[in-house]
């Protein structure tokens, strides 16, 4: 099976350690994977912001430099939430590690107080479930933590927490104060355009760490 | 103000208001959780939510002939059927047809849409709300906030202050007290009033029937009591047969006040002689409808059976209230219907994250995100930058100088204090500092270049 890694433009620019956490995890369980250099955006921001052919666009061009691929892996719910109509071969890492590999433990060793948070595309529109949360639960030495009111939005929405912004950062402080709250020394999730968000607030406010739940599956000892 | 800003600037003074806050939030959680409760109990939800959905549908989809043979039906049970094009004609042909000084109502969305009560006492009709919280509203002259609890943003001592300065002097906030204090005003005007006006939840083209559901009880009170009764019903709100109430009287209850059952489930079929209203009169009402449903992602709104779940479960709604939205519709449910309905509001469809909890609570499965971003218009000063991150996108060359930029500008930028209009994100977040090299400079390093 060839394997491509769409590792998405956030984590490109922002968190290269959660795309190098993702190539370490897939290696590790032996899948060889492939980078296509031609990757850019799979459209999500356009699309949602009512710019539909330009997404359209960027669809059709993800769909071009991922043609010779079985499977696709993307570690952000809502990249593949936004792609999976157009193109059904992308997978979201739990998904492709779970149901297409068979694989729950995948060798990670990380032992902190984690809490996750289900981001809402992944949760709702993916219906990702528990998958991250039990690839999590496999972990070495973790203690995972409920986290209150976790299928509460954290207010991100892309370009709303701009033009509301107001109202983004008062779910924002919500879903901080509901993540102190739960004890936990690393606040884990599979999104992380939601991250920027949460993980701003986080460390302006004072908390737990937020990661990418790939960056964990990846601790070794 | 501009469109684009109405709603951002409405919400910001909502959101000032920390006892709106925590008004809202205590009554949409409290809400909330009863619904999930009553809702978990139903073994086949999921399938009585898509039969719900097929029949809005199909209802949608034969408008025109089960409208016509709604008409037949109710008037050969002896109703008249009045047309109205819009709000101003459903005014005028309610107000045409009274001629007393005072009616009672039963809570009706769509009398609120066309503005009725002021249309009325502009016609020196005096219009008493009988719901508990719509009268509550009408005390205090002003609008509300939510489709199923109008005064959700009063807490229980704004309600007792206004109810000692208006009906009930030197009542105490006990909510029993306040309950039968509205209850001793209503009783009189019920027992002399000659006309009530009342929406419907549901009108039957099968037998030509209208159904209103409550809790109250005030409804069936202004339904049976009064010589004339006139009801103002928006034209989607027709299903094709009576069996199909079987599929919404499961799913709107349990949707709406989180109750099993609701209290009050009146059916009525033109004119029974002897027994109830002896003139009874429709008023059906298109107000930008027939406009929606020429849309063919937009018009699932359509379908919406006025439960409220979406609005108790909304993490914008939970914040700003119901009269941030600027129309009768607000939350979810608003934010795709209003601007469908007056081609304004522009900025609504943008009043949300596209979560989906509103989608994944609707009766009726409106996919809200879907319609939330079909209705979206990007505002004329952004779509500059837009198209150029899309052309930056679009070419891998451009990409990855457009990279090498944006790692610059954000190791460069103080991440606490942005330029607007990014400090909108600087004010409450940081900004994440940007790691050594990006993502496909560490793969070519360390993979080389497959
Ligand atoms: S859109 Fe759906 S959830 Fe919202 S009020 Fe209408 S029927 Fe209820």
């Amino acid at each position: 099976m060839r394997v491509g890694l769409f590792v998405t433009c956030v984590n490109d620019l922002l968190f290269p350690r959660t795309g190098r956490a993702v190539v370490s995890v897939l290696e590790h369980v032996g899948v060889k994977v492939e980078f296509p250099l031609d990757q850019t955006c799979c459209g999500q921001m356009h699309g949602n912001s009512g710019y539909r052919k330009k997404a359209g666009g960027l669809l059709d061009r993800f769909g071009e430099v991922f043609a010779g691929y079985e499977a696709v892996v993307v570690p952000s719910g809502s990249c593949v939430a936004f792609l999976r109509e157009r193109h059904p071969h992308v997978y979201e890492l739990s998904e492709f590690l779970i149901d297409v590999l068979g694989v729950e433990d995948v060798g990670g060793v990380f032992p902190h107080r984690v809490t996750y948070h289900p981001t809402c595309h992944g949760m709702r529109m993916l219906g990702l479930g528990d998958k991250p949360v039990r690839l999590l639960a496999a972990v070495g030495g973790i203690e995972l933590l409920p986290l209150p009111g976790a299928a509460e939005c954290c207010g991100f929405g892309g370009t709303f927490a701009l033009k509301n912004a107001g109202v983004s950062a008062a779910m924002l402080a919500d879903k901080c104060a509901a993540i102190r709250g739960s004890g936990a020394d690393y606040v884990a999730m599979a999104d992380n355009s939601c991250l920027t968000h949460i993980g701003g607030g986080l460390t302006r406010t004072g908390g737990p760490r937020a990661v990418h739940y790939a960056e964990i599956l990846a601790g070794r000892p | 103000m501009s469109q684009a800003e109405a709603f951002p600037k409405a919400a910001e003074g909502k959101l000032a208001d920390t006892r709106l806050r925590a008004t809202l939030r205590g009554a949409t959680h409290t809400i909330r959780d009863r619904r999930t409760a009553v809702v978990a109990e139903v073994g086949d939800w999921e399938d009585l939510r898509e039969l719900g959905r097929t029949v809005k549908e199909e209802a949608l989809a034969d408008l025109g002939s089960l409208l016509a043979r709604f008409e037949e039906r109710a008037t050969a049970a002896g109703a008249t059927v009045h047309w109205a094009r819009d709000a101003a004609e459903a005014c005028r042909i309610v107000a045409d047809l009274i001629t007393v000084t005072e009616v009672v109502k039963v809570k009706s969305m769509a009398t609120q849409e066309i503005g009725l009560n002021e249309a009325l006492a502009a016609r020196g009709v005096h219009a008493v709300e009988t719901d508990l919280a719509e009268l509550i509203v009408q005390l205090a002259d002003d609008k509300p906030s939510h489709l199923l609890v109008p005064a959700i943003h009063y807490n229980r001592s704004q309600i007792r202050d206004l109810f000692d300065a208006s009906i009930a002097a030197g009542v105490d906030d006990d909510p029993a007290a306040l309950a039968e204090a509205a209850r001793l005003h209503l009783r009189e005007r019920f027992l002399t009033a000659s006309v009530g006006v009342s929406g419907a939840n549901f009108a039957i083209a099968e037998t030509g029937s209208l159904v209103v559901v409550e809790s109250e009880g005030n409804g069936r009170m202004c339904l049976t009591l009064p010589d004339t009764l006139i009801s103002v019903v928006g034209i989607e709100k027709i299903v094709p047969r009576f069996a199909d109430l079987g599929v919404f009287l499961r799913l709107l209850p349990r949707s709406s006040t989180g109750e099993r059952m609701n209290p009050y489930t009146s059916i009525w079929t033109g004119v029974t002689p002897g027994d109830g209203p002896q003139a009874v009169h429709i008023v059906l009402v298109d107000n930008g409808r027939t406009r929606v449903l020429r849309d063919p992602v937009g018009r699932q709104a359509l379908h919406c059976i006025r439960c409220s779940a979406c609005l108790n479960v909304c993490p914008v709604y939970e914040r700003v209230g119901g009269h941030a939205y600027g129309h009768t519709y607000s939350g979810p449910i608003g934010a795709i219907l209003a601007p469908q309905l007056t081609g304004g509001h522009r900025s609504l469809p943008f009043a949300s994250t596209l979560c989906g909890a509103c989608y994944e609570v609707c009766p009726v499965k409106i996919n809200i995100p879907e319609v939330l971003v079909h209705l979206r218009e990007p505002p004329p000063a952004e779509q500059p930058v837009m198209g150029a991150v899309s052309a930056v996108l679009s070419r891998p060359r451009w990409y990855r100088a457009g990279l090498r930029l944006a790692r610059w500008f954000a190791a460069m930028a103080p991440a606490r204090r942005l330029p607007w209009p990014l400090s909108r994100w600087t004010a409450v977040r940081d900004l994440p500092r940007p790691e050594q090299e990006t993502f496909r400079d560490w793969w070519t390093r360390t993979h080389g270049r497959t």
